[in-house]
């Protein structure tokens, strides 16, 4: 008797439990990511305090490793099981990867009832969305066509800025070198041969050529001497970099600049970072600056997108999350933290750097100028295979001495071979 | 009961007939799922379209077609063949040559073997970062001369396209000619004495005994010693990883990294499943006559 009301009772206060819990169902949302160091750590969890603070249960899942590649093999498997995370840290092209597999929630609900099209800029909201659909929330822009310079060694060639255009780069780079300064610092790692090449592509061939060879992929344009004379440039570049360049990380890179071992460094705005963490100050430490073009921007945007869910609990957790990821509070801390500006208009900048404040401006500038721009390099503006034969062409170049015509017949062949 | 007993004692019997059997079904069951279903479907993969997830759609040769055009692939195909080749045939010279040395009933002979088969514990990626900073110009060996007043000293085999692969050589090597070198010394401990002191005896030169008796009698070990190389060196990944990130730009680039890129960085599950069936076929071509040699041996013997 006794044994049969401790299983009656246990079961009435389960119950109890259950509906209590099922009354209160938290909007919960798990959250795929591989910010898992420094600044980006920081940043997640403010995301997940804000989240917390609305009620909201948060499921950390970071996948460290391989910038990325380690989540995107979870991400896979994960999805192959039926059991996708509410949000993952995707990006670019990849988004719409995953929404012609039929994997992504629609967000357009949220997306009217706060104004997304108003707020974010056109050329980031044809990312986030599939078909006219939202179906992922930007967080930040990272502004990719940067050159970071020392003022001190810029000083004694009597420059006091970086150049506005190729030559005048050559010119201070020749003058540098004659002072027996390393020009310019950089790292032999593929993706940073591709930063500093789509920033010539941007600077030469300006922002139209820009969208047609490296976004479009049109073949005149691939095949044009505009993009030999880019070839040229890039030789000429090779030729700046002190001799230990291969395989150097790209804050080792930033670093010669901060110690006056090189002058100028070609790296997105993530290289601000590390001056920043060294205590230098925009301005009078280091100088940031555009690298030549005309109203010209390349962005890299990190972004969520949302996956489907099942569970009324899953989905309020997904909705709350993408609203507050595009709202202004989270857009302000989480890219002071990380050192990129808000991917939304109508944030303050008040309590940014100079830098994030000239990012801000120059991109109002360049999107009335046309010049707004996906980075290749950075896997916005093409799929991974297509960016990649690009990139692998790119990095030949420049680590051989293959001469300007066969890199660009060999480019024509790889996007061709790539593309079907 | 007694009919029961005589069956539980059967049952005993039976289970202890067959426990060994039983013992290992798991495991060769795993085995049999996860490495050959696995290469069958890997198979499979190669003939489908599949880029960021698996799909089944036939694609034909397509993928083979397109994996056979890429620059790339062939710069991975051709340093195998370089690293492969060196690797082997430096490591067979260098291990058997210490065998030789160390044969010789030496003093402090354990300690000396420990410290040549030492670097085989090592991990690949540490082997990879040690190496990486000992030839990075900057910071290793260059500027170690350069300091010491040799300053038209280099060695920038790590930063140089044409050169990088020859790194890797030098470094795989390093780790594993000490394994290769206890190999033989098992083996030459094994030749037997008497057909040695019988050469003495009729006046052989030392030189002369070991080329021409002992070296020809240890023969089944070089086989050994090259299967185990050469499929290390087809599977060669880690290395290439931390040593040189299969860089210069991607000059140094081996089939396995060259699969890693295109399966897991690229959305291009087909083509990457096209390069690992090359490799799985690479493989065989070396295993099998290997297999099918000893499996005919033994029944010759048997």
């Amino acid at each position: 008797m006794y044994l049969r009301k401790t299983i009656l009772a246990t079961g009435v206060a389960l119950s109890a439990l259950a509906t209590a819990s099922f009354a209160h169902a938290e909007p919960t949302a798990e959250v795929l990511h591989w910010w898992t160091s420094g600044g980006e750590a920081k940043a997640v969890a403010a995301l997940k305090e804000d989240f917390e603070s609305k009620g909201g249960k948060w499921v950390d899942s970071p996948v460290a490793g391989g910038g990325g590649d380690a989540a995107m093999t979870v991400l896979r498997s994960r999805v192959l099981s039926g059991d996708a995370p509410a949000a993952v840290q995707l990006k670019g092209p990849a988004i719409q990867d995953w929404a012609e597999q039929g994997a992504l929630a629609d967000l357009n609900d949220v997306a009217a009832a706060e104004g997304w099209d108003d707020v974010i800029p056109a050329a980031i909201q044809d990312v986030m969305k599939y078909e006219g659909d939202y179906v992922a929330v930007p967080v930040n822009i990272h502004r990719v066509d940067w050159v970071w310079a020392n003022p001190a060694l810029l000083a004694k060639v009597g420059a006091d800025a970086v150049p506005t255009t190729w030559d005048e780069f050559n010119a201070l780079a020749d003058k540098l070198q004659a002072a027996g300064i390393t020009p310019v610092a950089h790292g032999g790692q593929p993706w940073q041969d591709a930063t500093v090449f789509e920033t010539v592509v941007l600077g030469l061939g300006g922002p139209e050529f820009f969208q047609k060879a490296l976004v479009d992929l049109d073949d005149d344009a691939l095949k044009s001497d505009t993009m030999k004379a880019v070839f040229d440039q890039m030789r000429k570049i090779r030729g700046y970099v002190d001799s230990d360049f291969p395989g150097r990380d790209w804050n080792l890179a930033t670093a010669m600049v901060m110690n006056g071992d090189a002058a100028m460094q070609i790296m997105g705005d993530w290289a601000k970072g590390e001056f920043l963490a060294a205590g230098k100050v925009p301005g009078k430490d280091f100088i940031c600056s555009p690298t030549p073009s005309e109203n010209g921007y390349l962005f890299n945007v990190d972004s969520f997108a949302m996956f489907n869910v099942s569970g009324d609990d899953k989905v309020e957790g997904q909705k709350l999350l993408a609203e507050l990821i595009v709202g202004e509070k989270f857009q302000e801390t989480f890219n002071l933290l990380k050192g990129s500006i808000p991917a939304r208009f109508g944030v303050s900048m008040d309590k940014f750097d100079d830098c994030a404040k000239k990012s801000e401006a120059d991109l109002k500038a360049a999107q009335d100028a046309g010049g707004f721009l996906p980075s290749m390099a950075h896997g916005m503006a093409l799929r991974g295979h297509l960016s990649g034969a690009i990139v692998d062409v790119v990095t030949a170049h420049f680590n051989s001495d293959m001469s300007s015509d066969e890199a660009v017949s060999r480019l024509v062949e790889a996007v061709e071979l790539a593309k079907d | 009961m007694g009919a029961s007993q005589s069956t539980e004692s059967n049952l005993t019997a039976s289970i202890q007939r067959h426990l060994s059997k039983i013992v290992v079904a798991p495991s060769f069951a795993a085995s049999l799922f996860f490495v050959y279903g696995f290469i069958l479907w890997t198979g499979y993969m190669a003939f489908s379209k599949s880029r960021m997830l698996p799909v089944w759609d036939w694609a034909g040769l397509r993928q083979y077609e397109r994996l056979w055009q890429m620059e790339r692939w062939h710069v991975a195909i051709e340093n195998l063949l370089v690293f492969g080749g060196l690797f082997i045939v430096t490591c067979l010279i260098i291990g058997c040559f210490l065998a030789v040395l160390l044969d010789q009933r030496i003093r402090a002979e354990g300690a000396l073997r420990t410290i040549f088969l030492y670097p085989m514990a090592l991990s690949f990626i540490v082997t990879g970062t040690v190496w990486k900073w000992l030839l990075n110009p900057g910071l290793g060996l260059e500027n170690m001369m350069h300091d010491l007043g040799w300053t038209s000293f280099t060695f920038d085999w790590l930063v140089n396209s044409d050169m990088a692969i020859y790194t890797v050589v030098i470094a795989a090597v390093w780790q594993a000619s000490g394994f290769i070198m206890a190999m033989f010394l098992a083996a030459l401990r094994g030749v037997d004495q008497d057909i040695i002191r019988a050469a003495y005896m009729d006046g052989a030169s030392l030189p002369r005994i070991y080329f021409g008796i002992i070296i020809p009698s240890i023969r089944p070990v070089f086989l050994s010693a090259i299967v185990v190389l050469a499929h290390l060196a087809v599977k060669s990944f880690d290395l290439v990883i931390a040593l040189t990130g299969g860089g210069p730009g991607y000059s140094s680039d081996l089939p396995a990294t060259f699969m890693y890129t295109m399966a897991f960085q690229r959305n291009q599950l087909g083509v990457g499943a096209a390069s690992a069936m090359m490799m799985l076929a690479t493989v065989m071509a070396i295993i099998v006559p290997y297999l099918y040699s000893e499996l005919r041996g033994g029944k010759k013997n048997g």
